[in-house]
């Protein structure tokens, strides 16, 4: 029997959903027997080109030169995943959006020349169709797992869109917001971290993106109530996915403005 | 069955603990645990909350210690006993393929030990036996819950310091323990008066130094159920079952809505609250896959998902499913609101929103 081919490709990114692969450990053995990985630059295998039944993309577009390159993937791909906030929407790099992009290289860089970025950091799904989304900076090993597995038996995984603070409860982890005043994101964030920062005393920033109706004025109005000026509201959105509409809007409501 | 009623020192608290871990019970009890009080393995008297005291408004809890000797002058934390009966997650059955590609199925029956519940309130005592009605006295029996039931003894406490989101008393499920509970402890400054009115919770008792409770033991134990009983918040005094129904399009619905997350928290520390989702994981082989449920929520929306349609989409429908099921489509199916009055999803609001004063909005008719 011919095994499904998966490729797994970066774009702009820091690599980590690419390590959550690597660091999945026995599993990824019983996943190199169920499928050929024939892509995956940072494990080893390198054929950019071949065509595959799973693409797994990592980070987003921010080069003029990706978004070609990223045309090539979707034609050679019968299913596309995005893996992570950066290729699902934008990423950390999207901040930038907000700025004057060439003021920042200029300012930052010693031979600004030679970079070539786009004004914009961008989401996969911005430039070529794509099927499954993964959310998470990075992405958990168990969703990827839980994907892989469902697309093999020919049938899409279960999204995962509540908020976080159902996890929290189920795991019986303290509301951090309600006793420690933190500004938590739990409540406007999609679960499948299985709320790890909240687990150990911190407030959820937000890295899993928008859960389903989220009502995020709400929150930006307890926010605001708990004593964070309107601007610092604003980069609670604003921040690893500042790209995800949702906390866009949210953010450009509240953001001070140069 | 006559309760025995007797008091014991506490200085003879921990070795009554002692004889109950003895005997074989797994103790659970409430400890400080990240800034609240919650239910865990109990060992020693000395992992209660003494001296703790809490302060309770809508969306904010803290706790202080005033470093007196009592063990439970405090109300309750976000959980107490519903955990440990209907589990917040948990798999029910698994199934295999064997190489010849037949497929058999396994119950995944829970493995438990009798336990033992320290420290539950009134509102608890009452939410178990809601929960009864739900998984145990319906149709078909929740062999889940039944095992945990099965093996529960709750030694209840009686409430001396509600908080001031609670509001049993105006549920009339608290602030002392009515029934439903094997024993029940009073706590006063020199120790505890214990009532025990179960058969399981009259054996607690063997071996232990018992005392007679004095007249003015029992005067004590009258004024702090006076004390509690006095509490601000409250329901509204009128027929919430019949106007809720009648209000389904008030404005008040999306005004709420408007402030509600739909997060869900409510509905996770309300000790009623019995919905749950279930799904399937596969292992990655795809021979194997695991049936689990775990708790979930009216204010999900997969909670409304039917055939490609969510009847539920906006939180103003959620919330207004909530609060009429709550209190008024819950009479129909137990005889009684489903509110017991503990004020847990006052408090574990992130942002504060107030039951009593929801329910409060649909007294004055207010057309849309």
């Amino acid at each position: 029997m011919v095994k499904p081919k998966v490729a797994i490709h970066k774009f702009s990114s820091c690599d980590g959903c690419q390590l959550a692969f690597i660091n999945l450990g026995e599993p990824l053995l019983v996943l190199a027997g169920l499928v050929d990985i024939v892509h995956f630059a940072e494990a080893g295998p390198v054929d950019e080109s071949a065509k595959v039944d799973i693409a797994l993309i990592e980070g987003s577009v921010s080069a003029s030169h990706d978004i070609e390159r990223l045309q090539k993937i979707r034609a050679n791909s019968t299913y596309l995943i995005t893996i992570g906030a950066c290729a699902t929407s934008g990423g950390i790099q999207a901040l930038r959006n907000m700025a004057d992009t060439n003021q920042w290289i200029r300012d930052i860089y010693a031979n600004p020349a030679v970079i070539d970025s786009l004004d914009n950091s961008t989401a996969i799904k911005e430039h070529v169709k794509v099927d499954l989304e993964l959310w998470g900076c990075p992405v958990s090993k168990r969703q990827v797992i839980n994907a892989i597995r469902a697309l093999l038996f020919g049938v899409m995984p279960e999204e995962e869109k509540d908020k976080i603070c159902m996890e929290c409860k189920r795991h019986q982890t303290v509301c951090v917001m309600v006793t420690n005043n933190e500004p938590c994101m739990g409540a406007v964030t999609r679960t499948g971290c299985g709320a790890l920062c909240p687990s150990v005393g911190r407030d959820c920033y937000g890295c899993y993106g928008p859960a389903e109706n989220a009502n995020t004025q709400a929150l930006a109005n307890r926010f605001e109530g708990l004593g964070l000026i309107k601007d610092e509201a604003a980069r609670r959105f604003l921040f690893i996915n500042s790209g995800a509409d949702v906390f866009y809007q949210q953010g450009e409501l509240m953001r001070e403005t140069d | 069955m006559k309760p025995d009623r007797y008091f014991f020192q506490a200085s003879q608290f921990q070795q009554w603990l002692d004889s109950l871990l003895k005997s074989g019970y797994l103790c659970i009890g409430p400890q400080f645990r990240d800034g609240t009080i919650i239910y865990d393995d109990l060992h020693s008297v000395t992992q209660l909350p003494q001296g703790m005291t809490d302060q309770q408004a809508p969306g904010s809890y803290s706790l202080t210690n005033t470093h007196s000797n009592r063990f439970f002058d405090w109300a309750n934390g976000p959980q107490a006993v519903k955990p440990f009966l209907f589990a917040a997650r948990e798999s029910l059955w698994s199934s295999q393929q064997s190489d010849q590609g037949g497929i058999s199925f396994q119950e995944t029956r829970p493995d438990i030990c009798p336990t033992l519940i320290i420290g539950a309130r009134a509102c608890d005592v009452a939410a178990i036996k809601i929960q009864d009605q739900h998984f145990l006295q319906q149709e078909f029996v929740d062999p889940y819950y039944k095992a945990r039931r099965d093996n529960l003894v709750v030694v209840a406490v009686n409430c001396s310091h509600p908080a001031d989101t609670c509001f049993c008393y105006s549920t009339g499920d608290g602030p002392f323990v009515h029934e439903g509970a094997d024993a029940v402890l009073t706590e006063l400054d020199q120790g505890f008066i214990i009532e025990a009115s179960t058969q399981q919770g009259k054996r607690l008792l063997e071996g232990m130094p018992l005392e007679k409770v004095t007249e003015e033991q029992l005067n004590q134990a009258d004024l702090i159920r006076v004390k509690a009983s006095n509490q601000q918040r409250k329901l509204p005094d009128y027929d919430i079952r019949a106007r809720l129904f009648n209000e389904l399009n008030n404005d008040a619905w999306h005004e709420i809505a408007m402030r509600c997350l739909s997060c869900g928290n409510c509905t996770m520390v309300c000790p009623t609250c019995f919905c749950h989702s279930e799904n399937d994981v596969s292992e990655l082989d795809g021979k194997s896959a695991t049936h689990y449920r775990q708790w979930d929520s009216c204010f999900t929306q997969g909670h409304s998902y039917i055939h490609g349609i969510t009847i539920r989409s906006e939180i103003s429908q959620r919330y207004r499913q909530w609060l009429t099921h709550k209190f008024s489509t819950w009479h129909e199916q137990y005889g009684r609101s489903g509110c017991v009055g503990c004020g847990r999803c006052i408090t574990w609001c992130p942002v504060g929103i107030d039951v009593t004063e929801s329910v409060a909005h649909f007294q004055e008719r207010r057309h849309v």
